[in-house]
């Protein structure tokens, strides 16, 4: 039992990591990686709402009807990045200004309503505890690296904090003489980046 | 004169697609064939338009004047959700080709993020009715355009010889890059 709460933990970290195995929810994806901040930001904002839904949805899974189900999860999820929203303006106003439309997004965010239905609707709550959780920090992960991809060539230093706690400030790492390549954090770079570490993940072998 | 601003502005400098980075899950997901690809073109136009409309009038007279904004993410999806449901069963009623047309995309509209992400942006940018309506329609416009010109790219793709690791969603992600960056030179236009 415990060793199946754990793998349903680890898969969401790297076997089914979004997006780059499971390709979905990729409008924060591309749209708010222009740094690492805002990714690890985002991250763990959806990574609130999906836990929370999770354990509702699994909590609730005997009493939804069936036919009714997708709007009962929209209604969930939308309470929960309600409770998100009203949180990042209080706690964290400049992120939240950063990320803008991207965090009523999370409503629609098909990571967040495809585990409701596949996973939380069908399992119980501590292994959509663990589902939620590990998805959640996959998706950090990945988007915490693609910010900090797109940062680093776009700009040549890494510069930031998470929610005040945790600091880190790496100046010119590519040296003095770089000239930073503006094509990585503007529109056009999102699509090309993602797309070559896309690549590089299918070149390591999945397993 | 204004008007044509806004259109400009919507389909090419603030392309929803591939500027904003909204709705691209259909956009990776319905852009394999051509026909899907303008199935999906139309449903969205149709829908984003009749949402923008609606949330703009939710908003303005009963969210606004009973101060209850801080509802606005749960009524927006609420409202856009039973829209396309409305939608469906009116087109399957009255005008069955145009239904049996959208097929499935009809239903999928309802998690399409640019169609939120346009009546979230109406609303931040606090823009007036007829401009509001100018916008959806606009931004819709552009999601049609860019879905189309990709899809065509990824027919093409599709005979091509792609290296392995590259191929099915990394090469179109960088295809769709290449569009972007074409797009980008709109910038400054308006």
């Amino acid at each position: 039992m415990a060793k199946s709460i754990a793998s349903e933990f680890t898969k969401g970290l790297w076997k089914e990591v979004p997006p780059f195995r499971l390709v979905l929810g990729l409008c924060p994806v591309l749209g708010v990686t222009t740094s690492m901040k805002n990714g690890i930001g985002m991250g763990l904002a959806t990574t609130f709402v999906l836990l929370c839904s999770n354990i509702l949805v699994s909590l609730l899974r005997k009493v939804i009807p069936a036919k009714v189900r997708i709007a009962c999860f929209i209604i969930i999820i939308a309470t929960f990045v309600i409770v998100v929203e009203q949180m990042m303006q209080a706690f964290a106003y400049t992120l939240f200004l950063d990320l803008g439309v991207f965090i009523p997004l999370i409503v629609v965010n098909c990571i967040v309503l495809g585990r409701a239905e596949a996973f939380a609707s069908k399992n119980g709550v501590v292994k959509s505890t663990a589902d939620g959780l590990g998805i959640g920090l996959g998706f950090t992960w990945a988007l915490g690296l693609l910010g900090a991809v797109r940062e680093l060539i776009g700009t040549g230093s890494l510069k930031g904090d998470v929610f005040g706690l945790i600091h880190w400030d790496v100046p010119n790492i590519f040296g003095a003489s770089f000239e930073p390549f503006g094509f990585a954090v503007q529109a056009p770079g999102a699509f090309v980046i993602l797309g070559l570490l896309l690549c590089a993940m299918n070149l390591i072998p999945s397993k | 004169m204004e008007y044509i601003e806004i259109i400009i502005a919507t389909i090419f400098v603030n392309n929803i697609l591939l500027a904003q980075f909204l709705g691209n899950c259909p956009f990776l997901g319905t852009s394999k064939k051509m026909e899907t690809a303008v199935g999906m073109a139309m449903a969205v136009i149709f829908v984003l338009v009749m949402a923008g409309v609606m949330t703009w009038l939710i908003f303005n007279y009963l969210l606004l004047p009973n101060k209850l904004v801080f509802l606005r993410t749960i009524a927006f999806i609420l409202v856009i959700a039973s829209l396309v449901q409305f939608v469906e069963m009116f087109l399957k009623k009255s005008i069955p080709a145009l239904y049996a047309g959208l097929g499935i995309f009809l239903p999928l509209i309802t998690t399409n993020c640019a169609v939120f992400g346009v009546c979230v942006l109406n609303i931040d940018k606090e823009l007036g009715f007829l401009p509001a309506l100018v916008t959806s329609f606009g931004y819709a416009a552009g999601f049609g355009l860019a879905l189309i010109i990709f899809a065509g790219l990824r027919e093409r793709i599709l005979i091509a010889r792609v290296p392995k690791p590259l191929q099915d969603t990394s090469i179109a992600l960088i295809t769709a890059g290449v569009i972007s960056l074409s797009f980008y030179a709109f910038r400054g236009m308006v």
